[in-house]
């Protein structure tokens, strides 16, 4: 039955999710963004509610829970209202291992599920790449194969935490088609560069990653052009959900700013121009949540979400900027101001239609 | 649990009314934007259907009789929302000329009495509360009541009103005491051939021309004491007046779909053009390194989208009893503002397609700036969105 509510179980882990955010990086989020980083306890404290490891099955190491997509973007938008990098970092397993669940093997899922399952290594997705007219739908890395072997050749950029993810899930072209392969941390050819400095997503460390005749056995190709597409669909639907929750957080402090701030004699919010932006920064973070909710409700009945998941995306990128910017322009000059978050909003916002897959439903 | 899939039995519907509006509604689109103010006699078909009213409040026998006929019970507010969307797809000035189910009927089925309803329920009733000088403001009307013995007396002039010249009656709003400022505001059923009730002119309109849109002037107008609609007393305070304004909450969902189904109108008109043309629309190369009319026209699904899920959360909030004054008003200031963007765009991206008279493009995108306006301004809907956000009085937010 159709239903704009959350359960119980959702509106727990929001409230959850909310008080962690409150607990953890609140208050640090500045300094956080200034020092370019996230302290590992509080990635671990998120870690510690077991929804990275949730959809994995028992016999590997998991509870073997139903994968929702739903609850995950729930999750994302949530972790996200407090810091974008946060949220891309807690999550980052999932975007190996969702895949891994929908298409891999059991001998894949037996090789890489557990170690993910305990905890003990990091996992990543390289998909962008640094050159122009970047079209996740056509990446320009190549895998070529030869003999029993995968030969990868391709640079990638903005892959998030690659300078420990003991697996990196890699998107190239081979045989003209979309394909995603697993290659382990250390493998020759696999060339980690330099930490990257970004217009935002400060707290993330993303890093350069270089494929130059990167050799991998065969069996390390997970999925061809429909499990690629799937991959874009979910990561394409968190996205959103990231931009919902960064919009939010710009709506939010510029409402409360806006009835303290005085200008004139009054409260500059008693001003239908500054009004009428906060109005319509509130239904366009609704609507976007909206879109978000359907798309992954489509995955979530085991449909294809292809052209929701896609609209939900580019509807994110275009009012996740609109919205962040009535954020900086409603507190004026102070705005501009690294005091305040929402110039980091801002930056951090930009991200949703520059970017692809930072994070997965 | 959220679950935004539409449900097969809105499916089942929506397509049922679709097949309507496309083979009822499209073939005289034209014919009644021309012929402005003449009567569409093809719509006598639909006389009485359920669109704009809700019924009135089923009795307590007559509810358990409606269970077990395996539609949801609750879900009206929302498959009102998914016909009209689809009926304005077809044409909404022909929707807002459906007999018998004017705003004055929904009017009449929230608050009249049995005996009020045996008298006017049968009557096609439109709805009066905008004057020259009270528009956005209408807790400034003007119109007044007297009690005069047995009768009402009504004086005052009553501009805009949908469905003037069809209609059998009109709910006028009329103050039956200044002083008592909003709290003085009652409706009034007016019935066609009252004395001193005079329609003085149709207008010309830029869209919605099926619609016929009308002034009255009332002069000392005589009707009987009991066409008050509920009760004569004036209450101290506003809560009388809040009452009124509260059906607004259901009226505005309504518009949101009207508003929809014209954008709906174009943007499939516009696919159309655009996979005859050798495109494939593919949903998922980078929005960027597609063709400009490509992107525009993505951009325009994603609002389309982002307006009906804002117009069918408001409608399942009034469904599940949920207090949506906020999201009534957003839903209407998305879409009013959206279908007025998306039907112009529309025009541009077809070019010459886009100004023929040949072709109905132009004409939506006459037809969908109403809906920025009637049923409250986009800017009213943003003070509304807004005061409740911002937790701001009317005297704080003006
Ligand atoms: C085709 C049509 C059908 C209609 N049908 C009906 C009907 O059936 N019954 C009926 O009673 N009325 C009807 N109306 C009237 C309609 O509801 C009003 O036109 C509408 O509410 C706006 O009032 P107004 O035209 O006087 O504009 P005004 O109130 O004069 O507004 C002019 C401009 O000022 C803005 N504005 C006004 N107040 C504020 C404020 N406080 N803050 C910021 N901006 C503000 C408005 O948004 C608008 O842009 C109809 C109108 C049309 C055109």
């Amino acid at each position: 039955m159709i239903s704009f509510m959350p359960s119980e179980e959702q509106s727990v882990m929001k409230e959850t999710l909310a008080k962690l955010v409150q607990n953890t990086i609140k208050d640090n989020a500045h300094d956080m963004d200034e020092k370019r980083i996230i302290p590992q306890e509080f990635i671990a404290k998120f870690r510690e509610l077991g929804t990275v490891q949730s959809p994995i099955p028992e016999e590997y190491g998991g509870f073997g829970l139903a994968a929702s997509p739903i609850m995950n973007t729930i999750i994302l938008e949530e972790l996200a209202a407090g810091d974008m990098g946060y949220a891309i970092a807690c999550t980052l397993p999932s975007i190996f291992i969702n895949p891994i669940l929908e298409c891999g093997t059991d001998k894949q899922k037996e090789k890489y599920l557990p170690a993910l399952a305990s905890g003990e290594c990091e996992a990543t997705l390289a998909i962008n790449e640094m050159h122009f007219k970047f079209d996740a739908a056509s990446p320009k890395t190549t895998a070529e194969k030869k003999g029993g072997k995968y030969i990868l050749n391709g640079e990638k950029c903005y892959v998030p935490l690659a300078d420990v993810a003991k697996y990196f899930l890699v998107a190239a072209r081979c045989e003209n088609e979309n394909c995603l392969f697993i290659v382990e941390g250390g493998t020759p050819g696999l060339v980690i560069g330099e930490r990257e400095k970004n217009l935002g997503l400060n707290t993330l460390s993303t890093y350069k990653v270089t494929f130059s005749s990167c050799e991998i056995p065969e069996e390390n190709k997970l999925c061809g052009a429909e499990g690629y597409d799937r991959l874009l669909q979910k990561t394409r639907i968190a996205m959103s959900a990231l931009g919902t929750g960064v919009s939010r957080a710009s709506f939010e402090y510029a409402r409360n700013y806006a009835k303290e701030r005085v200008q004139f004699g009054e409260p500059i919010a008693h001003r239908q121009a500054i009004a009428f932006m906060i109005a319509e920064m509130a239904y366009e973070v609704d609507a976007m949540r909206l879109m978000t909710w359907k798309a992954a409700s489509a995955l979530e009945a085991g449909r294809d979400a292809k052209r929701e998941s896609y609209l939900a995306k580019l509807y994110a990128g275009e009012m996740t900027m609109k919205i962040t910017d009535y954020g900086v322009q409603i507190l004026g000059g102070h705005g501009y101001i690294r005091e305040h978050p929402v110039e980091r909003y801002y930056r951090n916002g930009r991200c949703i239609a520059c970017l692809e897959g930072l994070a997965i439903v | 649990m959220i679950n935004l899939e539409t449900p097969d039995y809105l499916k089942n519907l929506t397509s049922g009314i679709h097949n309507l509006a496309k083979t009822v509604l499209r073939p005289i689109s034209r014919k009644y934007d021309e012929e402005e103010h003449s009567y569409p006699k093809e719509l006598d078909m639909f006389r009485g259907m359920q669109i704009l009213g809700r019924p009135k409040k089923k009795k307590k026998d007559d509810e358990t009789k409606q269970e077990g006929d395996g539609k949801p019970k609750k879900g009206i507010n929302l498959s009102t929302v998914a016909v009209i969307e689809e009926m304005c797809w077809g044409d909404a000035g022909l929707l807002l000329s459906i007999p018998n189910a004017g705003l004055g009927n929904a009017a009449i089925a929230a608050v009249a009495t049995d005996e009020q309803m045996e008298r006017f329920g049968k009557m096609w009733a439109a709805m009066a509360i905008t004057e020259p000088g009270a528009g956005s403001d209408s807790g400034a009307i003007t119109t007044t009541a007297v009690l005069d013995g047995d009768e009402w007396v009504l004086n005052g002039e009553k501009i805009f009103v949908t469905c003037a010249d069809r209609c059998d009656c009109v709910v006028v709003w009329a103050t039956v005491d200044k002083k008592a400022g909003k709290a003085g505001i009652k409706s009034f059923v007016v019935e066609k051939g009252r004395p001193g009730f005079r329609l003085e002119h149709l207008e010309h309109k830029l869209g919605i021309r099926a619609s016929d849109t009308g002034t009255f002037v009332l002069d000392n107008c005589r009707i009987p004491k009991d066409n008050i609609l509920g009760s004569p007393e004036v209450k101290t305070g506003t809560e009388g007046f809040k009452g009124v304004m509260k059906t607004f909450d259901n009226t505005r969902p309504l518009v949101a779909a009207m508003a929809t189904g014209i954008a709906r109108a174009a943007v499939d008109y516009l696919r159309e053009k655009i996979e005859e043309s050798g495109i494939k629309l593919d949903y998922s190369k980078n929005p960027n390194n597609v063709s400009s009319i490509e992107k525009e026209f993505y951009l325009m699904e994603a609002h389309l989208e982002a307006m009906r899920l804002l117009t069918w959360r408001a409608a399942w909030m009034a469904d599940n009893e949920q207090f949506n004054n906020t999201e009534a008003s957003m839903s209407k200031a998305k879409a009013g503002r959206w279908a007025t963007l998306i039907t112009q765009k529309t025009c541009e991206l077809l070019g010459p397609l886009g100004f023929t008279r040949d072709e109905l493009p132009e004409k939506w995108m006459r037809d969908s700036k109403i809906m920025d306006i009637f049923e409250g301004t986009g800017q009213i809907q943003h003070l509304i969105v807004a005061r409740n956000i911002l937790e701001l009085s009317s005297k704080e937010l003006k």
